[in-house]
């Protein structure tokens, strides 16, 4: 059985992931916010909960899938929670962070989510087979495809040519 | 690359294998086999060190997000009290329909002038005919989105506003930039109501600023200005004095009736105001009365 206290320790960890899967502020917490309020709508269920990461994952894994986004009107939050402008990086991380977002946003889905939960999470790969409800099997093959996805769209827009892999058509 | 035959003394290296080396997965033993099958693949050592470059990115993308001090609106709903009954996009969802099936079903009272009679309007308009009742509501949008917006906002314990009142000199530096106009909310605390703070909200043809306020029971009390002339014209729709396409120089006052949500409206000069609140008409006069004194005085 958790305690207030316990769930209140996941924040930053759903938060982290959230916003590497949605990449918008506001949009980012929406989604830990919603995660959070059906959790506790399913309190009941806690003492049957094994692992509660694997658990909170799945739940926002779902709404996330799902697309059980609330619909309201589209605010710009500006609030002391929200600072305006985030921390400057340097020229030179800017051009790397906004390469590795980019690339982020046109990866497909489900190979994003595996790889944040691997990659990100460092969560084992039984525990995201159990959190996104695959075989661990497709886990394997999705982080595959992901990571060497991720690896094309970072290196092709970086411009950064890779003699080795051109062959000629025989 | 898992084509190649392994030496025979390790077994087999799958890619799966070499996934789990580059997330430190594996036994200590089979770690130095696949270091030791690596070493005579280059191109695979060279793309397992690139997914190990993106893990360290990722890190350095998104862990600082774990220092952030989390919104409130978070904390609140990771702690046990913060569960409602039903999500609380779901309660504004309901509020919102529940106003707009009320209006749509029994229309909503136009009145010029400021009151004479209690709820007869609303009456009136319950008892009029569907077709009258749809003509009034879609005449009129601006009273009745701004009844929608108070529904909407002022239950929400959690995030009435988008900036409080402790951060008026924000709030109308925002809402003047974004309206184009000065935007400052009247004080009224004679009245009884203090300013809770203010948020940006779409209009019919653009932004409109939303004031809210409540009283000592809290009773809350909305502000809903737009600059649109447009949009608040066409809430003087039949029944209301203003004449279409007349100059908005006519600032009588006019009473609409949403479901629970009490609406005074006028125009005045560029700029359309509703005050809309649950209390009762009378005391919603009053108050609108020192929000024009404030507001729109002839300057």
């Amino acid at each position: 059985m958790q305690d207030d206290a316990s769930l209140l320790s996941w924040v930053p960890r759903l938060r982290r992931y959230s916003r590497a899967l949605v990449n918008n502020r506001d949009d980012a917490d929406d989604l830990v916010q919603d995660t959070l309020e059906r959790a506790w709508a399913k309190s009941s269920l806690w003492g049957e909960v094994a692992d509660m990461r694997a658990w909170l994952f799945s739940i926002m894994h779902n709404l996330h899938v799902d697309g059980v986004r609330r619909p309201r009107l589209h605010t710009v939050t500006m609030d002391d929670d929200t600072p305006e402008v985030p921390v400057a990086p340097t020229q030179g991380d800017r051009l790397a962070v906004m390469d590795l977002q980019a690339a982020l946003d046109l990866m497909p889905a489900e190979q994003k989510q595996v790889l944040l939960l691997v990659a990100l999470e460092d969560m084992a790969y039984a525990d995201v087979a159990q959190a996104l409800g695959i075989p661990i099997g497709t886990v394997m093959s999705r982080l595959s495809r992901g990571r060497e996805r991720l690896r094309s769209l970072m290196e092709g827009r970086e411009g950064r040519a890779e003699p080795a892999r051109l062959k000629v058509v025989k | 690359m898992n084509t190649d035959r392994p030496p025979p003394s390790i077994p087999p290296v799958t890619e799966a294998d070499l996934h789990a080396f580059v997330d430190g997965r594996l036994p200590a033993e089979r770690q130095v086999e696949i270091a030791a099958y690596l070493a005579a693949r280059p191109e695979d050592a060279q793309r397992l060190e690139a997914y190990r470059a993106q893990k360290r990115e990722l890190h350095a993308l998104f862990d600082p997000v774990l220092d952030e001090q989390p919104p409130q609106r978070l904390l609140k709903s990771a702690r046990p009290r913060a569960v409602p009954q039903t999500p609380w996009y779901l309660q504004r969802l309901a509020a919102g329909i529940a106003i707009a099936v009320i209006s749509g079903a029994t229309g909503w009272g136009l009145r010029g002038g400021l009151p004479a009679g209690g709820d007869d309007a609303g009456r009136m308009a319950a008892a009029a005919p569907a077709e009258r009742g749809l003509t009034l509501v879609s005449a009129g949008g601006f009273a009745q989105r701004a009844a929608v917006a108070h529904a909407v906002y002022s239950p929400d314990t959690r995030r009435p506003v988008e900036v409080d009142a402790a951060h008026e000199d924000q709030l109308v530096a925002w809402l003047s930039k974004r309206m184009g106009a000065p935007m400052k909310p009247p004080h009224l605390q004679a009245q009884g109501y203090t300013l809770e703070g203010g948020r940006l909200l779409p209009g019919g043809q653009g932004p409109v600023a939303q004031f809210m306020y409540r009283n000592e029971l809290g009773s809350k009390l909305t502000l809903y200005v737009s600059n649109d002339v447009a949009d608040v014209g066409s809430a003087a729709g039949p029944g209301a004095a203003t004449k279409p396409g007349a100059k908005n120089t006519d600032t009588a006052f006019r009473f609409a009736r949403e479901g629970t949500v009490n609406v005074f409206y006028w125009v005045d000069g560029p700029f359309g105001y509703a005050l809309s609140s649950d209390a009762d008409r009378s005391v919603l006069a009053q108050v609108s009365a020192e929000v024009y004194r404030q507001l729109g005085a002839p300057r």
